[in-house]
């Protein structure tokens, strides 16, 4: 018998190490995401549904009583992108932890991979998943009517800002899978981020909120983000007061740096700790 | 973290033991959760084409020493080796050696059978092709080529686990451990599952088993642990765990319910430990001299023309063993629905039939 366990030809199997490996087997997780498009082509379909739907509903059934200065479409179309990508944390957090739940990720943790490859991969996926939902959703905006109007540059910059703000809630959504198991977490999440969403400058100019809520408002992430890109897009901006209103180019590149280093350290950390 | 002293302390070999030494070896595991110690020094070998069931209560600290073994979860004291390896030190190398089959069916539910395996090949480090080839092999030798392109979610429990059971397999492990990898199965896909698992211990793979189901053990262990609070209650095979709690039983079934008395009167002569089912009119007695035992309950009911539908001369079930070993049931789902003696009737009656 012994001998019959000896001969296995495992020991032909290279190392797990290196960076090589880590870049390779995160492929290879992508790649698993990669197939569920191809297997599921619907369910990215109405992915990327749903926040055109939104975009349609806000500016045309709500967008005639809002008045803004250069048309409320314009306005709102910066906005509905920056909302969406915020909104990609569902999806992250959705997949991780179904992922623990159903016991793939354990299963990924015993085999002889890379370590970080399940995380990178987690985050290559997405960041592809949602720069085809971006630039669908751009063609849908040119589709209704709105136009960037400073050129290529700044609107690619704008661009930028979008996939960073992604960025930064993929940690979350990492994070935020490995510390709640189970769909009660998502269901939360997925109720939550609305009035986060909301609390921002994304559907409605904030100086027409009170005072104590356009304070919070000047302060969410996503604010940032959507006033520097309708700003790059040359989109109508409607003038906010306030140190946060001032710089939120510069905001709208600190605020996702800081998520990332803050929910990237929790979400590396929740990982490597799995097993203790 | 504490790592006990070990008899091969040199620096290059320290985590190497002998390589025909056990497929899994395991000295003074102890692991706490909190303030609980839910393992406390268990040692255990696994040898090269056998199968070692863990069995004991939910808590007991079985699927624990699954997933210490299996790297997922870091001991707080003793060691284990998968083929020699530390599955602390040398977690990658454990890794390449053992194959996990889990409690649920850890697969992706949307890609089809084939593009797990060469997944799963992939970030086990075989080339493009040696995981196409590789997976190909495993979907034939489980009967799942037909469905090798089909969604996972479309496959039927015991397909998806033969899946599982095949993605645990991808490297040809020497070590596969199995963490009741029956729970929710139908008895079809159970014997499935039974007749890969022997097919491949009879090919040298050493395999550790948790489970639920006792007949499980009976079908497949050739060695049992039986844990209780982490510690191990008792060691032997079956058949000496049965042998363990001493002497045979003896059941009668007699026709009409009015005759039970009779019949505890004719096996009290002869047994001790009489157990009465009024619903199933059974009465059981713990006999030690089992033909005279049996003379004189078949002679004297017949004399008192008692009508008796069925006697049953038998080795303890490990129900009993179980129960007998750690003072509680194993966990609450492999008992067979009704408690205490109706339980241990059914078990007999499934061990009977599965003879």
């Amino acid at each position: 018998m012994t001998t019959a366990t000896t001969t296995r030809p495992v020991a032909a199997v290279p190392s797990a190490g290196g960076p090589t490996w880590a870049l390779r087997d995160a492929w290879a997780v992508t790649l698993r995401d990669l197939g569920h498009w191809r297997r599921q082509p619907w369910d990215l379909v109405i992915g990327l549904a749903f926040p055109i739907l939104l975009l349609l509903m806000f500016g045309y059934l709500l967008g005639g009583a809002i008045d803004v200065p250069g048309g409320y479409i314009e306005f709102l179309f910066p906005g509905m992108l920056a909302v969406t990508m915020a909104f990609g944390l569902e999806s992250t957090m959705t997949a991780v932890s179904q992922d623990v739940q159903r016991g793939v990720t354990d299963r990924f943790r015993s085999l002889p991979m890379s370590r970080s490859a399940v995380l990178l991969g987690r985050a290559v996926a997405d960041m592809l998943s949602s720069t085809v939902g971006l630039v669908v959703l751009l063609v849908a905006g040119v589709a209704v009517g709105w136009r960037w109007h400073h050129g290529a540059g700044p609107a690619l910059a704008a661009v930028g800002l979008l996939l960073l703000l992604r960025f930064a809630f993929l940690w979350l959504g990492i994070w935020l899978g490995l510390l709640f198991r189970g769909q009660g977490g998502v269901t939360a999440v997925q109720i939550l981020v609305w009035p986060f969403a909301f609390l921002s400058n994304a559907f409605v100019p904030i100086s027409t909120m009170p005072a104590w809520l356009e304070a919070v408002t000047a302060w969410n992430p996503i604010t940032a983000t959507i006033a520097a890109t309708r700003d790059l897009f040359g989109n109508p901006t409607v003038a906010a007061s306030g140190w946060a209103a001032d710089h939120a180019t510069l905001l709208a590149v600190v605020w996702p740096v800081v998520l990332v280093a803050v929910f990237g350290t929790l979400a590396v950390r929740r990982w490597q700790r799995l097993g203790r | 973290m504490p790592v006990a002293s070990r008899p091969h302390d040199h620096p290059d070999t320290a985590d190497i033991t002998d390589p025909a030494g056990p497929a899994v070896r395991i000295r003074g595991l102890t692991r706490r959760y909190g303030t609980t110690t839910v393992l406390d020094g268990l040692d255990l070998d696994v040898e090269p084409g056998t199968v070692h069931a863990l069995l004991g209560p939910n808590g007991a600290g079985k699927t624990t020493t699954v997933r210490i073994v299996a790297t997922l979860l870091e001991p707080h004291g003793g060691t284990a080796h998968v083929a020699g390896h530390d599955v602390v030190r040398h977690a990658t190398e454990a890794r390449r050696r053992l194959g996990l089959v889990g409690q649920h069916a850890a697969v992706d539910e949307i890609l089809g059978g084939r593009d797990n395996l060469v997944l799963f090949g992939r970030l086990s480090h075989l080339a493009a092709r040696a995981a196409r080839r590789r997976a190909d092999e495993l979907l034939d030798r489980f009967d799942l080529t037909d469905a090798a392109d089909r969604p996972v979610g479309t496959y039927s429990g015991g397909m998806r686990r033969r899946l599982d059971l095949a993605a645990g397999l991808v490297l040809d492990p020497q070590v596969l451990l199995l963490d009741e990898p029956t729970t929710g199965l139908d008895p079809g896909g159970r014997r499935e599952v039974w007749r890969a698992v022997r097919t491949l211990v009879d090919a040298g793979t050493a395999v550790l088993l948790t489970t639920q189901y006792l007949e499980e053990v009976d079908q497949l262990a050739s060695q049992v642990s039986v844990l209780s609070q982490g510690r191990l209650a008792a060691r032997g095979t079956p058949d000496e765990l049965k042998a363990s709690i001493g002497q045979d039983r003896l059941d009668v079934v007699v026709r009409h319910e009015a005759d039970l008395p009779a019949a505890q009167a004719a096996l009290d002569a002869v047994g001790t430990d009489i157990e009465t089912d009024v619903a199933t009119r059974r009465v059981t007695a713990t006999v030690t001299d089992r033909v005279a035992a049996l003379t004189h309950v078949v002679r004297t009911l017949d004399d008192q023309g008692v009508g008796v539908d069925d006697v049953v001369l038998r080795r303890p079930t490990l129900d009993e063993a179980f129960l007998h070993l750690t003072g509680a049931p194993p966990d609450t789902a492999a008992s067979t629905g009704t408690p205490g003696t109706a339980r241990t009737a059914t078990s007999a009656v499934t061990e009977e039939a599965a003879r």
